[in-house]
């Protein structure tokens, strides 16, 4: 009962976040760079963040996770980090040989004001940059946002450094998946295959973060967006943006600097948010959908009206990231389940709880940003007693108090598998999906139900 | 030898090559991929265990939100300390200060949890920014009549080793606080053990069975009273050197309290460190309930261990841990089991450290300081080892190799400390050494056709992986 300090009435805390409901920037970064092939993502600042962040990585993929540091000492906080960066950079091609180094910021070198254009600007004047071989940053400063704000921040450098128009159209569709798994990435591919659609999907960590086992380590996986598909998506013909938060900057800036229109959607999660991004690639694309897909979807209908009679007035509790949330509420609304709250620590604006009440209505309680955290739900979910509780595997401990069963969907899951390789996203995703939520109502239905109740058949 | 980066050939040693004279406590090369961590790191596992004090991490979230509930260090009573408490530093007080933050954040946490002494870890951003933490632990202390203690483990001041030092500097702030709880004359305190998976109660238990008092555990299952009556304790006996060989050396310099180095890592440095303890008190007694102790132990873990090492005689392992007294016990070990060490490292070893290492190991082990994952895989290989020990960062890179794991570390699992923690030693490298899993991985399919060949070759009995 580890939590059982947690009083039922809300406490007012003024100055401080207790078991958050979110991490920082540079981790989102990091996952962000690991989805361009032969990546090598590099933190430039002390080295606890590189080492934190990729256990965080490595926890939740169980897959080796590998980038390097700058590694600060006192003399680089005082003087600036620009001597750590140009060694790094020479040392990192020097030994590892990627194709491309991610550089991101944290607090430390945000403060201190390290200026890392110009860094990596001197670097290629030096030479330092082999040819051929690129070196991209981005800013993320670990007091603001959150790690979907550094996934984002990370994607929309890949289009500032990388992306180019040349003119000439490839007729492919840019896909920006959002901060979803390596799995959600890789079936969001193949609906755009199935349907026939030339996309470019970036970043993509499918089978970079749950690479097969091969007997060998591989310091570069062979998944990852190539850094040519990622300068060619200025010549595509559209880019949808899955998450507003996580992947709109990209797209936006794709729009503004080679002119891609653009088409924000939400992540495809559940079924209505999935026949917006089906029916977005049919548009664009000018395809039409094929009869796989729509079996697909036919099958989840079907498992919906099956079940349907054990959804109604279910009641749910969401705690995660914005994107997550925002299409997870539509598609558990669209199964008459009621929402009693939804909170996520990333800061995600008056859109955010606006997106949120479209579908609940005015009487679940939303909170984003500073004072949404780990605490402030359990005690959401204490007075409001919800039937399931949705969240990262930290909500577990709230879990096991309440005796409310977990589905566990987002970022980090470090104590069950599967969420590297079975997708949320797509209606495959989404009868994955309805059959977590069964399972977990069904269990708990069998396990309570008195003697003479308990059926075979339900 | 393979392929190094020349700034770290002197890091890296062949037994039996040249003269040993290996590079270490050095900065980890910028651009690396270090297995290292920080300043703030180091503070807060060592600090971590201490179940009744708040521990409230000042700086951004994200160091809080990476060490929420991550070691494993287990309590018997409060759990305090699996909280994560963070003042979640945002713009605004990066630019003006965090200070009031701090301030309040303290005030509303001491009067909720009313915890025995509160922590305060100041992060890279602190120092930079310059809040004078200790003028409001200072304040705070003042107004709420407990130990409200500064931890300066700004992440940039050092490595990992550092944040050790600046635990041991916040820890003997609170040691000498308690003058009234009685102590038997033969008590000791356990400095360096972390109580993961309930290692110090299985230590406990043994000084207990000896006729020896524990005054305090620092820190697994640690209590700020506990930490309090240290001062007047008889001995010291320091397990993981490197985090607490400084707080030792305090004691002992403002309290004349002598400590022991020691470990509870396999059957002999076990026996030894219970020995070390008895012999120290000059006591007949202790001495005989510390001889049957150990021969009954002995006598009942003997035929289980010798169970396990019947399967894995012969077999090679590879050790990377973070500190290198660990390293010691584990070689001492992994030989009870009949599994040679071929590859051999730790994050922060000093260079007496390396020196033994070098004594202990078998001609042709391969002794690395701060290595990295491309160089550990190529020694791994070259080395042709059956198991990795190390820590949460190497084990899926022994998974993808196809060699099977230990973990040393944070996510240990089941205890390791002391006679029956070596039973489950013996346990968890058969189970996965000997797991038929690793028949499947490709490595191992090549390896043991080449293995196969060999043994037509030569007709020896080769090293494959089939169960027995």
């Amino acid at each position: 009962m580890l939590l059982r300090h947690t009083p039922e009435t809300n406490t007012e805390k003024t100055a401080l976040t207790v078991n958050p409901a979110k991490t920082c920037q540079p981790v989102g970064a990091m996952y962000a760079a690991l989805g361009i092939h032969n990546c090598l993502p590099h933190s430039h600042g002390s080295q606890g963040c590189c080492a934190y962040h990729r256990s965080a990585l490595t926890r939740h993929y169980k897959d080796p996770i590998m980038a390097t540091t700058s590694s600060f000492t006192e003399g680089a906080s005082v003087f600036g980090g620009q001597a750590n960066l140009m060694e790094s950079i020479h040392n990192i091609f020097t030994i590892y040989s990627p194709d491309i180094i991610a550089v991101h910021t944290t607090c430390l070198s945000e403060v201190i004001g390290d200026d890392l254009k110009q860094i990596i600007n001197k670097a290629a004047a030096e030479g330092k940059i082999p040819a051929g071989k690129r070196v991209i940053h981005t800013n993320t400063p670990s007091f603001k946002g959150s790690h979907v704000t550094g996934f984002a921040n990370m994607t929309q450098s890949m289009v500032q450094y990388l992306s180019e128009s040349t003119g000439k159209k490839t007729g492919r569709i840019n896909v920006i998946p959002g901060f979803v798994e390596p799995s959600d990435m890789e079936e969001i591919k193949r609906i755009a295959a199935e349907m026939g659609v030339k996309t470019v999907v970036f970043p993509d960590t499918s089978g970079v973060v749950n690479s097969p086992l091969e007997g060998k380590f591989r310091m570069y996986p062979k998944g990852g967006t190539v850094v040519e598909d990622i300068i060619s998506a200025g010549d595509s013909t559209a880019t949808l943006a899955l998450g507003r938060l996580a992947s709109l900057p990209a797209a936006k800036l794709l729009d503004t600097k080679c002119k891609v229109p653009l088409f924000p959607l939400d992540l495809p999660i559940g079924l209505r948010a999935t026949d917006a991004f089906v029916d977005q690639l049919r548009k664009t694309a000018g395809v039409s959908v094929p009869e796989s897909i729509m079996v697909e979807r036919g099958q989840v209908v079907d498992v919906l009206t099956d079940m349907h009679q054990y959804f109604y007035r279910k009641t749910a509790a969401l705690v995660g990231d914005p994107d997550h949330l925002v299409s997870l509420v539509q598609f558990l609304t669209d199964l008459d389940m009621k929402i009693t709250s939804v909170v996520t620590g990333t800061p995600g604006g008056p859109k955010f709880e606006k997106a949120v009440r479209a579908c609940t209505g005015d009487e679940t309680f939303v909170k984003s940003g500073a004072g949404a955290d780990m605490f402030l739900f359990h005690q959401l979910v204490k007075q409001r007693k919800p039937d399931l509780i949705f969240g990262n595997t930290y909500a577990k401990y709230i879990a096991r108090d309440e005796d409310i069963p977990l589905i566990r969907i987002g970022f980090p899951i470090y104590d069950r598998v599967g969420h590297q390789y079975f997708p949320i996203v797509g209606y495959r995703g989404a009868l994955r999906l309805l059959e977590k939520i069964l399972t977990a109502l069904l269990d708990r239905q069998d396990r309570d139900a008195p003697e003479e109740s308990f059926e075979l058949v339900m | 030898m393979i392929e190094i980066l020349k700034e770290r050939e002197q890091q890296v040693y062949e037994k039996g090559e040249s003269r040993f004279d290996l590079a270490c406590e050095k900065p980890s090369l910028a651009g690396s991929v270090s297995q290292r961590a920080c300043v703030f790191c180091g503070s807060r596992v060592v600090l971590y265990p201490i179940a009744d004090a708040l521990h409230l991490v000042h700086g951004p979230v994200g160091c809080a939100a990476y060490t929420w509930d991550i070691r494993g260090s287990v309590s018997s009573g409060p759990e305090l300390h699996r909280m994560s408490f963070s003042t979640d530093l945002s713009e605004r007080e990066v630019i003006y200060g965090g200070e009031k933050k701090l301030y309040a954040a303290l005030t509303e946490l001491i009067e909720a949890y009313k915890p025995r002494a509160a922590f305060v870890y100041a992060t890279c951003i602190v120092g930079l920014i310059g809040d004078d933490v200790q003028a409001v632990c200072a304040r705070v202390e003042a107004e709420q009549a407990i130990p409200v203690i500064p931890v300066h483990s700004e992440g940039f001041r050092g490595s990992k080793k550092d944040g050790y030092r600046a635990a041991c500097e916040a820890l003997f702030r609170l040691v000498g606080k308690d003058d009234e709880t009685p102590l038997s004359p033969r008590s000791i305190n356990i400095l360096g053990d972390f109580n993961l998976a309930g290692e110090t109660w299985i230590i406990k238990e043994y000084y207990r069975r000896m006729g020896v008092e524990t005054a305090s555990c620092i820190t697994g299952d640690g209590r700020v009273g506990e930490i309090g009556r240290s001062h007047r304790a008889s001995l010291n006996v320091v397990q993981c050197s490197g985090s607490m060989t400084y707080l030792a050396q305090l004691m002992k310099k403002t309290y004349h309290i002598p400590f022991k180095r020691v470990s509870y890592f396999g059957i002999e440095d076990t026996a030894e460190a219970l020995y070390t303890v008895a012999r120290h008190f000059k006591d007949a007694q202790v001495l005989r309930n510390t001889e049957e102790l150990v021969a009954s132990e002995v006598r009942r873990i003997y035929p289980e261990v010798e169970r396990f090492r019947t399967s894995l005689e012969g077999k090679k392992a590879a050790v990377y841990v973070g500190g290198s007294f660990k390293a010691f016990s584990l070689v001492k070990a992994l030989r009870h089991l009949g599994i040679k060490t071929v590859v051999v490292g730790s994050q922060t070893g000093n260079k007496e450290d390396y020196d033994y290492l070098g004594e202990i190991c078998d001609p042709g082990t391969v002794i690395v300081d701060d290595t990295n994952p491309l160089e550990l895989s190529r020694f791994m290989t070259e080395k042709d080892v059956d198991l990795l020990i190390g820590g949460v960062k190497e084990r899926p890179i022994a998974y993808k190799m196809g060699v099977a794991f230990c973990d040393h570390n944070h996510e240990r699992k089941i205890a390791l400390a002391g006679f029956e923690g070596m039973v489950n030693f013996s346990r968890e490298v058969y189970s996965s050494t000997m797991s038929p899993v690793w028949q499947f991985s490709p490595a191992r399919i090549g390896r043991e056709a080449r293995t196969a060949v060999d043994a037509d070759v030569e007709s020896t009995k080769g090293h494959g992986a089939a169960r027995c």
